[in-house]
């Protein structure tokens, strides 16, 4: 056991971190604000191989590997929450279940522009009346001669309203519940698909979160990703590694407010001296330290599993769960800590406090990452 | 730091294979009698003379002295499996291993190593460490105890107090003042024989968990020390005690470890067997949920302690990270054995079952080799330097 980066992934950490200070720390204030999706960040990432890190590069790809891909959601997510998301998306959900499960000619028409960072991709699994419970999703897929038409709608979906290209999950036959679920590669701008318009959310407020709407959409055979009935295991296998893209970008929000904490404690005066010298702030950052060190611990050994292949299941459930967690705890105290200021928009705690409340709820709420744990050491 | 090769968190073959020898020689040796044990306030030295003899008193230090002369990883592998048996033992382990060989071998002369450290890691004899005073724990630099010079040797005057080992070791790290003038710089560490005159250990310690492992007092009455017994330098002893405390720490953070891995598995036992409202508990969400938090911070804790093992000697960075995993993982382990009691119910109460004990043992894990508040301390020391 030996947990040091290489010489490669501390270049890779080293050149995101000064592109996390220099293009996306100084834009994050603003789209928070505006909510606009960061089309030119998302172009720039790309020029640096973002867009598609662990992705090999005969399909576009920077061909790292995942902890490699965890460093760089952590950085771009401890200047940005929004762009960590759009990010983790691109590369996890939709890139990822390419890979692994498309065809080669899917692979060179979808996966090649999207790892590239040419194309921009979301993952629609989820419907207004099927969250945690995937499986009860009502979206249709009647095959049609060499098609298929859909026919349903999906929410809350990230990158939605930038989108080139989304994965659709759809059920082929809806009485055979999840068996009847099927993945579908749809170019976003095929007749038959609308976008709703922006949503506004506590959080995450870049990320392009919004509806689709599916009707009569005629979506060719050869789009199908996976066989007929294969789609809630590509769903489940595809959430699996996002949840450890999703655990880095909470590791990254901590940090950043974590950081911002610490600056401000060995700034800001009260009863006559730093309050860092105060043996209770002392003791937040101290505990807010061990989370964060913790939780980037079991996303890179998560990370690490997924590289060596094999189940990761239960590594990632865990990475998310808890990095998910201590996000929530240590924004809270980052804002404690910066007292009547951190409520303030001035200051950017506010803004990782209400970034990080998504982290438990999105790609498998706590809850639900509780019922995959459980389940894996029971079996065992 | 020079930059690794990448990540790995697999243990070696070596790692793994003395893991598997010490789990199973810790439930073929230490099981049976635990509870009996536990009672009685008895110490199993019988077998702790089986595990000098496989290597296990003596891991850290070099085979020229005698020992095994393993890596703090596999130490702290070692001091895991035994502690989800036997906290007790684990601890008598862990301060005979730790905070009494390592500092001979790191601060000590090669004559006063060859002279102590063989029979103490062939497990023939015990070590202990007298830092705590009944008035300095946490404030260590406020010790009495003093030293003072005369010809040869140094006399000691003063007494420790919750020492680990007081009553069977031969062989004791003990602080004491030999410049009170000087405050924390005029305290100066020793290598104290039980044979020396002037020393005396007092009685057993009643405790509410570790019952069967001996802590007790020591007491200097004109205790006379060779100055050949002088670890490092005069003025180095805090130095050389937190710098002990930095490693030992691991030790802890392991034991932790171990009795929450015990926790666990004693809490998944008895949740699938336990059937109320017609089922398995187990079938419950609250217990299931319980369950999963429980193996995650598991999961948390002995990562960061392998971690830490992992860059002990190696890295700036290493005291910070022993802290922080002795801080989570023995608060992570308390909070693993309530959950684990509460989901035993009234059983979890009755002695009959061993998270009871376990409850008791695991109390003291955010206690001693420094609080939880010493170890808050320590951290955000380093967070804020600089």
């Amino acid at each position: 056991m030996r947990i040091e980066l290489s010489e490669e992934q501390l270049l890779l950490q080293d050149t995101v971190r000064r592109f996390a200070a220099e293009v996306v720390a100084p834009r994050a204030k603003e789209i928070d604000e505006s909510g606009v999706f960061p089309r030119e960040f998302f172009a720039r990432a790309a020029e640096l191989g973002l867009t598609g890190v662990a992705v090999p590069e005969q399909y576009g790809g920077a061909g790292m590997d995942v902890v490699s891909y965890c460093l760089v959601i952590e950085e771009i997510s401890r200047a940005c929450a929004s762009s960590g998301v759009i990010l983790s998306v691109n590369n996890s959900l939709v890139c990822d279940p390419i890979l692994a499960f498309g065809t080669e000619e899917q692979k060179r028409e979808f996966l090649t522009p999207l790892a590239a960072g040419e194309k921009i991709g979301c993952f629609a699994l989820t419907e207004p009346e099927a969250g945690s419970d995937a499986a009860a999703l009502r979206t249709t897929a009647r095959r049609d001669g060499d098609d298929y038409l859909l026919d349903g709608s999906k929410v809350f979906i990230t990158n939605g309203l930038a989108a080139d290209v989304a994965i659709v999950f759809a059920s082929v036959d809806l009485s055979r519940g999840h068996k009847g679920i099927t993945a579908f590669l749809v170019p976003m701008d095929t007749p038959g698909l609308t976008r709703g318009g922006h949503q506004y959310k506590l959080g995450v407020q870049a990320s392009g979160t919004t509806e689709l709407f599916f009707e009569n959409l005629r979506v060719p055979a050869r789009y199908r990703l996976g066989d007929e009935g294969q789609g809630f295991r590509i769903a489940m296998a595809t959430l699996d590694g996002g949840r450890i893209g999703i655990a880095a970008q909470a590791v990254g929000i901590a940090r950043g407010a974590f950081e911002e904490a610490r600056r401000y404690a060995r700034e800001r005066q009260q009863f006559g001296r730093a309050i860092a010298e105060f043996q209770t702030i002392q003791f937040y950052l101290a505990d807010m330290a061990v989370e964060i060190d913790a939780a980037r611990l079991l996303t890179w050994k998560a990370a690490w599993k997924k590289q060596q292949g094999g189940r990761y299941s239960l590594e990632a459930a865990q990475a998310k769960l808890f990095a998910s967690e201590a996000a929530q705890r240590v924004t809270n105290k980052a804002l404690q800590i910066h007292g009547g200021y951190g409520y303030t928009r001035e200051y950017n705690v506010e803004r990782y406090f209400r970034d990080a409340r998504i982290t438990e709820i999105y790609e498998g709420t706590s809850e639900i990452q509780k019922l995959v744990i459980a389940e894996q050491i029971l079996r065992a | 730091m020079p930059p690794g090769s990448g990540l790995d968190f697999a243990l070696t073959e070596e790692q793994e294979l003395l893991r598997a020898e010490v789990r199973r020689f810790a439930e073929e040796r230490l099981r049976p009698g635990l509870a009996e044990r536990d009672r009685s306030h008895e110490l199993p030295v019988a077998v702790l003379r089986e595990m000098g003899e496989m290597g296990l008193l003596g891991m850290l230090v070099a085979e020229e002295y005698g020992g095994a002369g393993q890596d703090p990883l596999t130490y702290c592998l070692a001091v895991e499996e035994v502690a989800r048996v036997c906290p007790s033992t684990a601890v008598t382990m862990s301060v005979t291993n730790s905070v009494c060989q390592w500092p001979i071998q790191r601060f000590g002369s090669d004559e006063l190593r060859r002279r102590v450290l063989p029979e103490l890691a062939a497990g023939a004899e015990f070590g202990g460490f007298g830092l705590t005073e009944p008035g300095s724990g946490s404030d260590a630099g406020a010790m009495q105890t003093v030293a003072r010079r005369d010809g040869d040797d140094w006399i000691l005057d003063g007494q420790k107090a919750w020492i680990t080992n007081a009553s069977i070791g031969k062989w004791f790290v003990v602080l004491a003042r030999t410049d009170p003038a000087a405050g924390k710089r005029g305290i100066s560490a020793f290598v104290v024989g039980r044979e020396m005159p002037g020393f005396a250990a007092g009685a057993p310690e009643e405790k509410m968990g570790l019952r069967a492992s001996v802590t007790g007092s020591l007491f200097f009455n004109a205790c006379r020390v060779p100055a050949s017994h002088l670890l490092d330098a005069e003025g180095q002893g805090l130095r050389i005690a937190f710098a002990t405390l930095d490693h030992s720490r691991l030790g802890i953070a392991a034991q932790a470890v171990g009795i929450h891995q015990r926790a666990l598995e004693l809490a998944l036992a008895y949740a699938r067997e336990r059937v109320q409202f017609g089922v398995p508990i187990v079938e419950h969400q609250a217990v299931r949920f319980t369950l999963a938090r429980m193996a995650t911070e598991l999961a948390a804790a002995r990562t960061l302690t392998r971690h830490a093992a992992a860059l002990s000697e190696r890295s700036p960075e290493a005291g910070r990270l022993a802290s922080e995993a002795k801080l989570y993982a023995s608060e992570a382990a308390n909070r693993a054995c309530f959950d684990a009691l509460q989901i035993h119910g009234g059983n979890g109460f009755s002695e009959e079952y061993e998270i009871a004990r376990l409850y008791r043992d695991v109390r003291v894990t955010t206690i001693y080799e420094g609080t939880s508040e010493m170890q808050r301390l320590v951290i955000a020391r380093h967070l804020l330097a600089g």
